[in-house]
């Protein structure tokens, strides 16, 4: 089971190292990380993908929770949350497919950014899925390169992570 | 109102603005300034031999007065060998402050002379730690780490200063208030957990209560005997909780797991409520094994949410403060209904029962060969209660865990979670220092003893009045009893030899030393080693392959118990519930 971990920390040198020291020293699997600066000065952001059943999702959210740094850990439902991931895609392109490549790019929504003579880079945002779909129709035509971010997560509607939520003493 | 000092007189200012009377350390380049200012300070310090005492010495002061213990060390080596006794600190729970020093500011990442990236190092053996890089952050951090280490779950807190951050100057003024939003240790426990607690307490008929070293650490040991005694509940403890009911008390039933009694370990095995308390269903007291306690329910108490549901599945958990908790509990909590009142007293005299059936036992020798464990009663019927009784790692501790008299909490300190030989002696230091007028009693092994020998000369130094009993069997005792019984008595790199002669290396330190060979002598070696000034050490040497039991073999169900060397092992068998 993969899960979006989402969390507020003190925009301090180390807390990254804090973070992913966590992980690597309790056994638990970063499938992605993301992180910046959020809406308030000197908070960070960070947007973490898991791998676990839920017993270890439990487990990171409550670790996690411990440091320091960290002022509020969510672990977002998925079907509550916008996610995005965002590629870079440099793909081959010979004067004679490029017609091809762009009628691709312009049904996935996503935008040519460089153009050489004999590449282009493609940026997509969206769902990994859609990442996915996009990356799989290009190599069809060769890909030199790919650059992904790691998934970014919000929660839909009006919640927002810094309120006081109650308390969830347990499990 | 501030006051302009330079950032190593900071340091001293805010150890005694925090309470700090006493801090154990070693000097080095790094923490120049810092020795210099401490001529002008309050607080004494005491010099060991090698920076892992110094944190072990804190260690065990800060568990016999329940006060934060404070070590100081320099940069790169000095800070390194700080990290053994941090992470047996931090397993353990037990609130200690490490100042380090570290090299300059302009030289940190250059790998300059005596630099390590300790904090990077430290990272995940302790609660927090800090890289100082302004002077005027001096106060705000010192007041964070210790406010850090004594709150919520206690631990080790590490301060890294540059040695350009002790020279240089601030407006120095400790701080009242404490910004530190990214930790709220939850303390009080939430009241409708608490309530469901209360219910299933009320109807349980064969409840179990397991105090761990969160009892201690809350000071709650007298709320469980009330627990306890009001319910006419069965107490059992981990190692960290020995000592939160006196072994004496027909309610108390000592130690569980790996070493436990059967007594204990059957009660939690057979019973349908554990109240678990500020423990955490470690692996040597449950096996390891998913089974445990399979047919009970579970109440866990811890202030560490993150223990909850990491090792057992539980089914009322409550986070929060053990003593807080039990405040709140003990008066929603109504006498049990008259079944349950009825089963409970035979589930109680059941206990006592197997109690009786199967004490902790060992095989008496006439003079000679010494039994340890013998060698261990005697200690403590002489020292009696009061006295502190600190041990090493291995068989000796676990003897002691079993056999020595324990009636208070803060008297019995013991390297639980990490299992640190070398801990010993040092610790026993950190202890006496703690309380100066009282009895301290070190039980170590020859292995242990050899791994922080060096402290003895700290002892005659601060003339410390520790009384070392050696249990020497010229074996690494744990070691080599695992290797009989599941190595096919294949001895593998447990042997000493030849042997140092401890009585000598005593006198060499300058303190007494004593041999003792067989029970005759036992008794004359102990009166006389208590009337000593200073620190003293009697060698006693012992049965050499004696074995530890009960022993549940690592990975197996309390079923598998072996309760001695020609001792089968135990069949469970049901309870009529």
């Amino acid at each position: 089971m993969r899960r979006l971990v989402t969390l507020l920390a003190e925009n301090h040198p180390g807390v990254l190292t804090r973070v992913a020291g966590l992980f690597a020293r309790r056994g638990f699997n970063i499938e992605s990380v993301a992180v910046g600066v959020s809406e308030v000065p000197g908070l960070s952001r960070m947007t973490i993908g898991v791998e676990g059943d839920e017993a270890t999702v439990e487990q990171v959210t409550k670790q996690l929770n411990k440091l320091i740094p960290v002022l509020k850990v969510v672990d977002l439902d998925p079907q509550e949350a916008v996610t995005r991931e965002l590629a870079l895609i440099k793909v081959n392109a010979e004067p004679s497919r490029r017609a091809q490549i762009l009628q691709i790019v312009e049904i996935f929504r996503a935008r040519v950014v460089d153009v050489g003579p004999r590449t282009l880079v493609v940026e997509i945002s969206g769902t990994g899925d859609k990442v996915e779909a996009l990356l799989a129709m290009m190599r069809e035509f060769g890909i030199k390169e790919v650059v992904r971010t790691g998934a970014v997560a919000l929660e839909r509607g009006h919640r927002l992570m810094r309120q006081e939520r109650v308390e969830e003493e347990v499990s | 109102m501030s006051e302009r000092l330079n950032g190593a007189q900071a340091v001293w200012r805010c150890l005694e603005a925090e309470g700090v009377s006493v801090i154990f350390g070693y000097p080095g380049g790094a923490v120049l300034p810092l020795y210099d200012a401490l001529l002008d300070s309050s607080v004494r310090h005491i010099l060991v031999r090698h920076e892992q005492a110094a944190v072990h010495a804190a260690d065990a002061y800060a568990r016999v007065t329940g006060q934060v213990g404070v070590c100081l060390a320099t940069s790169g080596p000095g800070a390194t060998n700080l990290v053994t006794g941090l992470a047996n600190a931090y397993m353990d729970s037990i609130p200690v402050i490490a100042v380090t020093g570290q090299v300059t500011s302009r030289l940190i990442g250059r790998d300059a002379f005596q630099e390590a990236d300790v904090t990077g190092i430290t990272l995940p053996i302790t609660k927090h730690n800090y890289l100082v890089q302004r002077p005027e952050d001096l106060p705000r951090v010192f007041r964070e780490a210790f406010h850090i280490a004594r709150t919520g779950r206690p631990g080790p807190v590490l301060i890294d200063i540059p040695k350009d951050v002790q020279s240089q100057m601030l407006e120095y003024d400790y701080p009242a208030q404490l910004n530190l939003p990214g930790y709220r240790p939850t303390v009080l426990g939430n009241p409708r957990q608490i309530q469901l607690a209360a219910e299933a307490i009320a109807s349980a008929e064969r409840p179990v209560i397991i105090a761990g070293g969160g009892v201690v650490s809350a000071g709650a040991s007298g709320l469980v005997r009330d627990l306890a005694e009001m319910q006419d509940i069965p107490v059992v403890t981990t190692l960290m909780g020995i000592g939160a009911m006196p072994v004496t008390h027909p309610q108390c039933f000592g130690l569980l797991g790996m070493h436990g009694r059967f007594s204990a370990n059957r009660a939690v095995s057979e019973s349908d409520l554990v109240i678990a308390l500020g423990m955490r269903f470690d692996d040597r007291v449950t096996g390891g094994a998913g089974r445990y306690a399979p047919r009970a329910r579970v109440v866990h108490v811890d202030v560490d949410p993150a223990e909850i549901g990491k090792n057992r599945s539980v089914d009322i958990p409550i986070v929060g403060d053990v003593g807080k908790v039990l405040e709140a509990l003990l008066p929603s909590l109504r006498a049990p209904a008259l079944r349950a009142a009825e089963a409970r007293r035979a589930w109680l005299a059941q206990v006592q029962d197997w109690e009786r059936q199967r004490p902790i036992a060992y095989e008496e020798s006439d003079d000679r060969p010494l039994k340890p464990q013998r060698v261990i009663e005697e200690i403590s019927r002489l020292a009696g209660p009061e006295a502190i009784c600190v041990v090493d790692v291995g068989q000796h501790q676990m003897w002691a865990a079993q056999l020595w008299n324990h009636q208070q909490p803060r008297r019995f300190l013991s390297s639980s979670g990490l299992g640190t030989m070398g801990f010993g002696l040092p610790a026993a230091i950190g202890a006496q220092v703690a309380a100066p007028g009282g009895e301290v009693w070190l039980v170590v092994g020859d292995g242990g003893l050899q791994m922080t020998l060096q402290e003895l000369a700290t002892a005659v130094q601060e003339e410390l009045p520790i009384r070392i009993a050696v249990i020497n069997n010229g074996f690494l005792g744990m070691v080599r009893q695992w290797q009989e019984m599941f190595h096919r008595r294949r001895y593998s790199a447990v042997q000493f030899g030849p042997w140092p002669d401890f009585v000598r290396l005593a006198e060499a330190f300058g303190l007494p030393g004593l041999r003792v060979q067989s029970l005759a002598e036992v008794g004359p070696a102990l009166t006389r080693a208590r009337l000593e000034k200073g620190p003293v050490l009697i060698d006693f040497i012992v049965d050499p392959e004696e074995c530890v039991f009960p022993m549940v073999p690592p990975g197996q169900g309390i079923e598998k118990m072996i309760l001695g060397p020609d001792v089968p092992a135990v069949r469970p068998v049901a309870v009529k519930g």
